[in-house]
């Protein structure tokens, strides 16, 4: 193989040594209006005199729709409109959609000739209240021809199968594999090669709160404007308004603050589209807030729903050469991210390990579901899953420790930056610390005493352990790398904030993107400008700008928001303080570079009392522009527009990917476990997470995150799953089956943190907001199966329910021994 | 359309009397009728416990009780809970601690919590573990709610005033 010809890196960064209140896990600043119940949640804005829109979801998995029948729902009390899929297609665009081929699969806000899941959408009605609206859909009659339902994404992609997409001729929307380093050679040289096949079923992120948007057309101006919960409204809104047909300059979106997203609030531009085309016919404000069964049904963000076949290559001493992954994911009906997802675990295809070469394949199955979105990992977690289990597998092979494989192939810290044979960089980690760290704070050793102990008992506890990667800051490639034309250039997913200091010398910053999700962009932004201008946090000021005459920003995805606020924050204040030492200068009669920033303002190098705190110098500026030199304005307002700060091209034949998501987290989870072998229960012990996400911003925050990702993550391993049954209905429609962790399945975690500064971002932060997510599944696998080692049980499949369980205990007593 | 029916409700300490339709959610009087949108909906089935509020001193599930069936009884919503300005010691030790990401779930289970207390001043951790996994929290992951719960019961034991929390660094 040639070596790929890559740019330098970005220069290394010193970063400042005292930080004051960057590291300091102040009192979030968003949180006294939540804790008064005054957060402002888009259910919260809707306004007297407001519509209510409510949509009629299909009870069929797959079928032609032969009729619709709507006048005895338009009659009905209270109704002002009632649209059908067919009338919404000649009123509305497809809804954006980045998968391969997106003719051949158009996906709309309503169904027009055909369903394709149960939940999908087939009409709205448009009432003056939702009790009106939900009566009306009772009276609407649609006359279905039942089709065949797929719900086996293997079975899917078979020849014969029914098809989701007639013009696409297949259920296969995706097929490619790449090809990083020599696997051929890797595996011929290789003593062992570990096969595994693996399932891990689709959960989903499921905020309480569900999607919605109020949208006010006037007719007077052609102008519609939105509040939604949406968390991409700036950059990616152009879809809606292209879906809608609006101008872009006659569309105007709010972002509200989001009761929790985990992925499953981006993009969402369905309810905008269907709230949006009913108020520009009704010339009247309409609310279309989905409830929870619309959003468990038809989210459009059910999660990674794959199969793998894995093969690793090992030697004899442990050392991972090479692996070959190829994984079916059953996309569900439609695929508007592509395979994004699989960009993503790319990322880190390799997790924390010297691991040479890889092959991967993908198959995106269509199937009869609502369709993948994100969920808090964004399918990296499922890799990371599927990576530990084979290397524990491997180190059961080898007759291994599990501690003792991963040591032994871990990164080195001298070896950063590290390019992984996909392409992508790894900034800096120290991952042996973070392990050994993991074992003592999880008490390791102890708890292998303990199940030596509890086994002569008859009790089965297993302790897991697994080090994994989170990678952060996304620069987009992951999602167009796939296709070989257009071969777009490196997309930069800038981020902006503007700083103002106003007359009296107080801070307001103006954030683009970030809608309040729970993941307090406003306590970052509030730390980083405090850390940058010597004030208290909770002085400064933070207001949003919608999407009209905004900056360019991105939004949140791939723990990339606090990394570009900080960015955008430290490009701001530098370009403030420039022009506040200039007008200090000035009016010190002192030579600018004579200056140094101490204490919120400038002072005569060496001289403390010669000085000009930045009120004094605002004040002067705002109000006495005729005491400095013509070229000064002003005020004291500037603005960054920051850009991602390292991203390189994918190379024309695939061979590398480039640098797409370059600042590499990493984590050791070590839960302790006891399988009820009779039952199936799982009961968690003990749990010990230890994180390394560079440089923390607000430590209690993060670690707020890893507990609550953890919660998500047990969840996935154990309890959650959106459960299709052979017939193709969903059969965990509601929070009564799809069973979220309750305070009485989440134990108490310990928590500890290394920090690795990122050579390439401000401060050194790298992102952590998925983190427990990340971790949490592969690592209760992990346990659940040392715990059933002794029955020769291990387990594959995701999450692992009771039913489960019993099933592989039953299946091995019938063959004891087996592996 | 079908007749309505005059109930009374006192909430927060004040009295109100409507006319709803037998049909409607005492959740939906609370947010949409009196404005109290303190009070979030989750799933309306009954199982999260987002909007939870207290009926007589007791919690109950808002989006499966029937505006009718609160007649004449004393409600308690999140707006009770401090004195205005101030934040109720709960509130204030849910800032402290970090009980809350999103605050979706916060009001319900600030409701929640200060039932505990008020059944049982002097709890647990694991008495107030069991105690708030009636309501689900999708961000937090409990453990600092329990910690918050935990702190708010002393302040709440010697009926602390509430005060206006400083501002500023809580290292
Ligand atoms: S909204 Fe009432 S219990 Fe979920
Ligand atoms: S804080 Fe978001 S659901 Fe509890």
């Amino acid at each position: 193989m040639t070596a790929v010809e890559r740019p330098a890196p970005p220069p290394v960064r010193t970063h400042k040594e005292d930080r004051r209140w960057v590291g300091k896990s102040i009192r979030k600043v968003e949180d006294p209006k939540f804790l008064r119940g005054r957060g402002g949640y888009v259910a919260d804005l809707v306004r007297p005199g407001t519509l209510h829109a409510a949509v009629l979801r299909s009870p069929m998995p797959h079928a032609r729709i032969l009729s619709i029948e709507t006048a005895a729902a338009e009659a009905a009390p209270g109704v002002h409109l009632v649209v059908t899929g067919a009338q919404a297609a000649e009123l509305t665009g497809p809804l954006p959609d980045f998968g391969p081929d997106p003719t051949k699969h158009t996906w709309r806000c309503l169904a027009v000739d055909k369903v394709r899941y149960v939940g999908e959408g087939v009409a709205v009605v448009v009432a003056d209240d939702r009790y009106l609206a939900e009566d009306a859909l009772q009276l609407i009659e649609v006359e279905y021809d039942p089709l065949p339902p797929v719900t086996d994404p293997e079975a899917a992609l078979r020849p014969g199968a029914a098809l989701l997409h007639e013009a696409l001729e297949s259920n296969c929307a995706y097929d490619r594999q790449f090809t990083f380093g020599d696997v051929a050679r890797d595996f011929a040289e290789a003593d062992v090669v570990v096969r595994d096949r693996l399932r891990w079923h689709r959960s989903g992120g499921q905020p309480l709160e569900t999607v919605g948007a109020i949208a006010d057309f006037d007719p007077a101006t052609e102008k519609l404007t939105v509040h939604t919960n949406s968390l991409s409204f700036t950059s990616y809104m152009f879809m809606a308004a292209g879906a809608l047909g609006i101008p872009m300059n006659k569309f105007d979106v709010h972002q509200v603050p989001a009761g929790g997203s985990f992925g499953s609030k981006l993009f969402v531009t369905k309810p905008t589209v269907i709230a949006g085309m009913c108020s520009r016919i009704l010339g009247r404000p309409v609310v279309y807030l989905e409830d929870r069964v619309d959003n468990m049904s038809n989210c459009d963000h059910h999660g990674s729903d794959r199969v793998y076949d894995v093969e690793l290559a090992v030697m004899r001493d442990g050392t991972l050469r090479s692996i070959t992954i190829d994984t079916i994911d059953d996309y569900g009906a439609y695929i508007q991210f592509g395979v994004g997802h699989h960009g993503n675990a790319l990322a880190q295809v390799t997790g924390p390990y010297t691991i040479g070469s890889v092959q991967y394949r993908v198959r995106a199955a269509l199937t009869n579901k609502n369709q993948q979105g994100a969920y808090r990992g964004f399918g990296s977690e499922v890799n990371n899953w599927m990576l530990e289990q084979v290397v524990d597998k491997a180190a059961r092979e080898l007759g291994m420790d599990a501690a003792e494989i991963r040591r032994r192939n871990f990164i080195p810290p001298e070896a950063f930056p590290y390019f992984i044979p996909s392409g992508n960089v790894y900034d800096s980690g120290d991952y042996a610390t973070v392990l050994e760290k993991a074992l003592e704070l999880g008490e390791y050793d102890r708890w292998r005493a303990e199940q030596a102990r509890l086994r002569e008992e008859g009790r089965y506890i297993g302790i897991g352990l697994i080090s994994a990667q989170e990678r952060s800051v996304f620069s987009a490639t992951e999602f167009w790398f796939w296709f070989d034309e257009p071969n777009a250039p490196v997309t930069s997913s800038p981020e902006s904030v503007t700083l103002g200091v106003d007359a009296t010398g107080t801070i307001t910053a103006t954030l683009y993107s970030c809608a309040f999700w729970g993941n307090s962009p406003e306590t970052m932004v509030a730390q980083l400008v405090a850390e940058e201008f010597d004030c208290d946090p909770h002085s400064v000021s933070i207001i949003y700008h919608g999407l009209s005459g905004g900056l360019p920003a991105t939004g949140p995805g791939g723990s990339r928001t606090t990394v570009m606020l900080a960015g955008a924050v430290e490009g701001a204040s530098a370009k403030i303080k420039a022009k506040a030492r200039r007008a200090a200068a000035h009016l010190m009669e002192v030579d600018p570079e004579d200056l140094e920033w101490a204490e919120g303002g400038f002072q005569v190098r060496g001289v403390p009392d010669q000085r000009k705190g930045l009120d004094e110098i605002a004040a002067m500026l705002h109000m006495f522009k005729h005491s400095f030199p013509e070229d000064l304005e002003s005020g004291l307002e500037e603005s960054k527009v920051y850009d991602h700060p390292y991203t390189t091209m994918p190379a024309p034949d695939r061979s590398d990917l480039g640098v797409f998501y370059p600042f590499m987290g990493n984590a050791c989870h070590v839960p302790v476990v006891e399988v009820d072998v009779a039952t199936g229960e799982v009961r968690i012990l003990a749990y010990a997470a230890v994180h390394d996400c560079g440089t923390l911003v607000n430590p209690r925050s993060l670690a707020g995150h890893i507990v609550g990702g953890t919660a998500q993550g047990i969840g996935t391993a154990l309890y959650e799953e959106f459960v299709y049954d052979d017939e193709g209905q969903l059969v965990t429609s509601s929070f009564l089956d799809y069973s979220i962790p309750t305070a009485m399945e989440v134990p108490e975690l310990r928590i500890g943190h290394v920090e690795t500064p990122s050579p390439y971002t401000p401060h050194g932060i790298k992102g952590g907001g998925e983190g427990g997510r990340m971790m949490a599944p592969a690592a209760l696998n992990a346990a659940v199966n040392d715990a059933l080692a002794p029955l020769g049980v291990r387990v594959t499949e995701l999450p692992m329910t009771p039913d489960r369980l019993r099933a592989a205990i039953r299946e091995a007593g019938a063959a004891p021994g087996r592996g | 359309m079908t007749e309505l029916q005059d109930v009374t409700l006192t909430v927060n300490g004040r009295r109100y009397t409507l006319a709803v339709e037998p049909r409607r959610l005492l959740v939906d009087v609370l947010r949409d009728d009196l404005g109290l949108v303190g009070t979030h909906i989750g799933c309306e089935h009954g199982v999260c416990g987002t909007c939870t509020v207290l009926v007589d001193g007791a919690s109950i599930r808002s989006c499966t009780t029937l505006a009718v069936q609160a007649d004449g009884r004393t409600v308690r919503t999140v707006e009770g809970l401090g004195d205005g300005a101030g934040l109720h010691p709960l509130q204030e030790e849910f800032w402290d601690k970090q009980g809350l990401q999103c605050g979706y779930c916060t009001p319900g289970m600030l409701m929640r919590a200060l039932e505990i207390l008020e059944q049982d001043p002097d709890p647990t951790p694991e008495r107030v573990r069991e105690g708030i996994a009636s309501n689900l929290c999708r961000c937090t992951g409990y453990q600092y709610i329990v910690e918050a719960v935990m702190a708010a019961a002393p302040r709440m034991r010697l009926a602390a005033p509430a005060t206006q929390p400083t501002t500023g660094a809580q290292a």
